[in-house]
């Protein structure tokens, strides 16, 4: 320090007021092993996030007679944890005395609201946030009875599976890809959605009307195909649907 | 425990009032009381067949609204003492049936007979739907022929999803499948589809086949149930079908194609 700076009027520090966001571990009961225990697990939930963090430890709900309370054993017990006690949180008179004993702040109770927290891994919380959300993917629908003239099916999001024969008349929609493995008689549409990766699979091909992404063909057109009556897979490759023999 | 069956096809004209007839006339002859109801309001068929149609006082429609009581609308059968007709209106039509008072009726009929025969009208609407919507079991009665076929998977289609039992998740309605006006020569020829074809295309249990006979019109003209007509063809194909229906093990008759000998063509003419 140079004689300049001792003459200096400058001043060295400033005080502030500051909102800070703080983690409090709230005690419920005096039982330090089973702490010990607790802490153990879930430090190893999210190790990074406990990694010599700040405490304010809240001994305020702790009960009426729940003994004496061992603070510096607490604070051992919490540091072993990497878990750093910058001050507690108390009315009770004896408490406070411990505290000030051990060197920690005394907080008074806060009418603050508080919210639960679940630590969860930062770093990773950060790159979930970054990865683009995917299209929501619904379980296959499968259906095992028979598809009767007049009803419609449609899986939306998802692919559709039909165990038993699909009549004339029927209608079968999906999003993904139509599989029935029974005769097919009625209508396949796949990919309504403008999907045009979406295929289908046909037992017996004998529908009246496969679309796929709003591109089709009617039974007219399928007929003359020689895989008619046979086990097929239609996919679309480019603006014409294909036919597949299984 | 009263059992309520729809007989239905939904294309008109297959034979669903004559099945109707003769069903519960044949449940009647094996000793229990049953009670056939027509649905088919305004066009009604049912106590013509069944031969009393000039004992009709009070109707379905009647019953319904409260202007008679069941027990005075019922007609019992001259020649069955376990056998009644409900007929149905034939100055209104489908929109005087409602749900709830095909309901009650149905729970009123359910306490005195053993076996309800609903004889549904043609179609897809009103009148069908509430003949199919309390049944138990139902017997589809399909013409080995396209648009026959194709209506009665679409009404199969209905029974699975628009009847009482499929709506509040009950067992689903047992379904049976009857051929009518089957000839087993066009089979042959390949002009009409046989029994297997319409077994592939509506995949459900066979309960009979009845040939096309001539002695279905003449019984519907005479107001006899054609069950009755015990010699005749249709007849024994129909009492084959009611043992079915009661959980007997029958092959099925009238099938193949009646080879003629030389005398029976020159002096049988046409069965």
């Amino acid at each position: 320090m140079s004689q300049a700076d001792l003459l200096d009027q400058a001043p060295v520090f400033q005080l502030k007021g500051s909102m800070l966001a703080i983690t409090v571990l709230e005690l419920t009961h005096n039982d330090l092993a089973r702490l010990d225990a607790q802490l153990l697990a879930k430090v190893a939930e999210a190790p990074n996030f406990f990694s010599n963090i700040p405490l304010v430890l809240a001994l305020d709900k702790l009960p009426e007679d729940c003994g004496e309370l061992d603070l510096a054993e607490l604070q051992a017990v919490c540091k072993r944890h990497g878990l750093c006690i910058m001050a507690i949180r108390t009315e009770r008179e004896e408490h406070i005395a411990r505290a000030r004993e051990l060197d920690l702040a005394v907080l008074p109770p806060s009418g603050a609201r508080e919210r639960l927290i679940e630590p969860a891994e930062s770093a990773e919380a950060r790159r979930k946030a970054e990865k683009p959300r995917e299209p929501e993917v619904r379980p296959t629908k499968v259906v095992t009875t028979p598809v009767r003239g007049g009803m419609q099916v449609y899986a939306e999001g998802g692919d559709l599976v039909v165990l038993a024969s699909v009549s004339a008349g029927a209608e079968l929609l999906a999003d993904g890809n139509i599989h029935v493995y029974g005769p097919m008689r009625g209508r396949a549409l796949a990919g309504v959605k403008r999907n045009a990766k979406a295929r289908i699979f046909c037992q017996r091909l004998g529908a009246e009307l496969l679309s796929i992404a709003g591109k089709y063909k009617v039974a007219e057109d399928l007929r003359r195909d020689p895989a008619w009556g046979d086990a097929v897979h239609v996919s679309l490759s480019g603006d014409v649907l294909k036919i597949t023999r299984l | 425990m009263a059992k309520i069956l729809v007989v239905t096809s939904g294309k008109g004209g297959v034979g669903k009032t004559t099945t109707s007839a003769a069903i519960g006339t044949g449940l009647a002859l094996r000793g229990h009381k049953t009670v056939i109801v027509d649905f088919d309001v305004g066009l009604r068929n049912l106590d013509l067949i069944m031969g009393c149609e000039r004992r009709v006082v009070y109707d379905f429609v009647n019953v319904i609204n409260g202007e008679a009581t069941l027990t005075q609308a019922l007609i019992k059968d001259k020649r069955l003492e376990n056998l009644y007709v409900l007929a149905a209106s034939q100055t209104r039509d489908k929109d005087a049936l409602t749900l709830e008072g095909v309901g009650k009726v149905m729970d009123e009929l359910r306490e005195s007979f053993e076996y309800i025969v609903c004889d549904s009208p043609a179609g897809i609407e009103k009148g069908a739907h509430l003949a199919m919507y309390f049944a138990d079991e139902a017997i589809v009665v399909t013409n080995p022929e396209v648009s026959s076929v194709r209506d009665s998977d679409r009404m199969l289609g209905l029974l699975a999803s628009k009847s009482r039992r499929a709506e509040q998740g009950e067992e689903p309605i047992k379904e049976h499948l009857l051929l009518t006006r089957y000839n087993p020569e066009r089979v042959s020829k390949g002009e009409m589809l046989g029994v297997e074809d319409v077994e592939e295309i509506l995949a459900i249990r066979l309960l009979g086949v009845i040939p096309e006979s001539q002695a279905v019109l003449k019984a519907s003209n005479q107001g006899v149930p054609v069950i009755l007509d015990e010699q005749s063809d249709a007849g024994q194909a129909y009492s084959d079908a009611v043992d079915r229906l009661l959980g007997k093990e029958l092959p099925h008759r009238f099938l193949d194609v009646q080879k003629k000998g030389l005398l029976q063509r020159l002096f049988g003419g046409r069965e």
